[in-house]
């Protein structure tokens, strides 16, 4: 058997449509995955992330939380930004909230967590962007294409909004495009669960 | 030999921080990192500097450089009334045993443009202590600190202001709260009367005495778990046995080393009562 764990950390970013994307991810990373896994969803700022985690939890494996300022982030689960707030990646892997100005409208902002697990985690992070209609997490996606990290998009044909996905395509720094079931299978192989890739 | 670029990266940020430090006294290193390195970068994008090494010769010879990027560490992003809830709560639970003290004093930790001060004004005013209190706003940023004592904010965020101070339970009409004129609101100044501004900084200023309420919101989310302590240290000192303190809703008592000195008031909007002994 020739499994080879090569990432240890993947970022997720989305907006309209994301949570969709994101729970079909949840679903379809089936028996779980062992990276750490941090994302960012653009909600309301009086939005629920702790209710969306708990039902984003009922339908897999990987336990799913609303991110803690300070919490070590642990392979095999998946944290979510709470509203209102950017939540960025510590090169020791610990969670940080920042009240920041908005991002291009954003807080949180897809931008500010790739840009910062870009650098923790260099070349053994997967950037993914799902769907979403505006262009928030293209330069993050630079940003972990320049460190070394691999980069996947959402098949935009398949995604409820396609611009989010569309605009890192366009800009160049998407390495391998894919609907939700095969991002999921490249995230499983690359982190050791699966031999083979799809 | 080959290094990874985000390693050299950070070097160069520690580099910059000594310096920022040695030559300037404001010391950064025990904030927490990430967001130090964003608006580093953030930094020298706007002033167009092509890399960090380059900005420490500058930063070392330039002090209105240096002054510069100690701003950008500040970033005071604030507003009134923000999270509505924690000030209903402060109404509910806080007010009615703050009326049993003769005199109130009020500690705004990092209070960056004064908002957060001037919305614990009106409220103090609408329960009828105001007239007995004294509020203080502190931060070591000074930009941000004139600005305070100006009170005047962008019109804009008026309309913002205004639902965050009525879904905090507020009690009359915001509009008697400021004047506008032109594009500017201008705070009430019988808001400011029993107020006062003054520079501290929680990385090198001691205790500051005797407080009933102290509120900290969203400003140890910046320190790591060190300096988060020392400030919390700080604040149980600072406040008067029974005492409250407030802190943002995504910080956290609970794995410090202060929490057994204190009761949960409201855990979700993170008021606790510091206790008798
Ligand atoms: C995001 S603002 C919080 C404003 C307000 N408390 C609120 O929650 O809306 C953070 C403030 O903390 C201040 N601050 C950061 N480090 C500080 C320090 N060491 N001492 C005093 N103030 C500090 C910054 O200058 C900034 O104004």
């Amino acid at each position: 058997m020739n499994t080879s764990r090569t990432h240890r950390a993947a970022v997720i970013g989305g907006s309209a449509g994301g949570l969709e994307a994101l729970g079909a991810l949840v679903v379809a990373l089936g028996e779980g995955c062992p990276l750490v896994l941090v994302a960012v969803l653009h909600v309301h700022r009086t939005s629920s992330v702790a209710l969306v985690a708990q039902s984003l939890s009922a339908r897999g494996s990987i336990v799913v939380s609303e991110a803690r300022d300070k919490e070590q982030a642990r392979p095999g689960q998946l944290y979510l930004a709470p509203p209102d707030y950017h939540l960025l990646i510590e090169r020791d892997g610990g969670l940080a909230l920042s009240v920041d100005a908005k991002v291009r409208w954003a807080r949180p902002s897809i931008d500010v967590l790739f840009e910062s697990a870009a650098r923790a985690f260099g070349k053994e992070l997967i950037g993914v962007i799902l769907s979403g209609a505006n262009d928030d997490g293209s330069d993050g996606m630079a940003a972990i294409k320049r460190f070394g990290g691999l980069t996947l998009a959402q098949d935009p044909a398949s995604a409820l909004h396609a611009m989010m996905p569309l605009s890192a395509i366009e800009r160049g720094v998407v390495e391998r495009v894919a609907p939700i079931e095969g991002i999921a299978a490249i995230l499983r192989a690359r982190s050791g669960a699966t031999e083979v890739e799809r | 030999m080959k290094m990874d670029e985000e390693t050299v990266e950070g070097i160069e940020v520690d580099l910059l921080l000594e310096a920022l430090r040695r030559r300037y006294g404001y010391d950064f290193r025990s904030y927490a990192r990430a967001t130090v390195e964003r608006r580093v970068r953030q930094f020298l994008s706007e002033m167009s500097v092509a890399s960090i090494a380059d900005a420490i010769p500058r930063l070392l010879h330039d002090e209105s450089f240096a002054i510069t990027l100690m701003q950008h560490f500040s970033i005071s992003v604030t507003e009134m009334f923000r999270d509505p809830e924690v000030y209903h709560v402060l109404r509910s639970a806080v007010v009615p045993l703050l009326k049993t003290y003769p005199h109130v004093k009020v500690w705004h930790a990092g209070c960056a443009t004064g908002e957060e001060v001037y919305s614990m004004a009106i409220l103090l005013r609408e329960e009828g202590l105001y007239e007995r209190a004294t509020i203080f706003g502190t931060d070591f940023n000074d930009a941000a600190l004139q600005s305070a004592k100006a009170g005047i904010y962008p019109l804009q965020k008026i309309q913002e202001f205004t639902k965050n101070y009525q879904r905090a339970g507020g009690r009359r009409s915001f509009a008697d709260y400021y004047h506008a004129d032109y594009d500017s609101a201008l705070i009430d100044s019988a808001l400011k009367r029993r107020v006062t501004f003054a520079n501290h900084n929680l990385v090198t200023d001691t205790v500051f005495g005797e407080m009933t309420l102290i509120l900290c919101r969203n400003v140890m989310i910046y320190f790591n778990q060190e300096l988060r302590a020392r400030a919390l240290r700080l604040f149980t000192e600072s406040l008067v046995r029974g005492g409250f303190l407030c802190i943002g809703t995504r910080e956290d008592l609970t794995f410090s080393e202060v929490v057994d000195a204190y009761e949960v008031v409201d855990a979700k909007a993170r008021i606790y009562k510091k206790k008798a002994a």
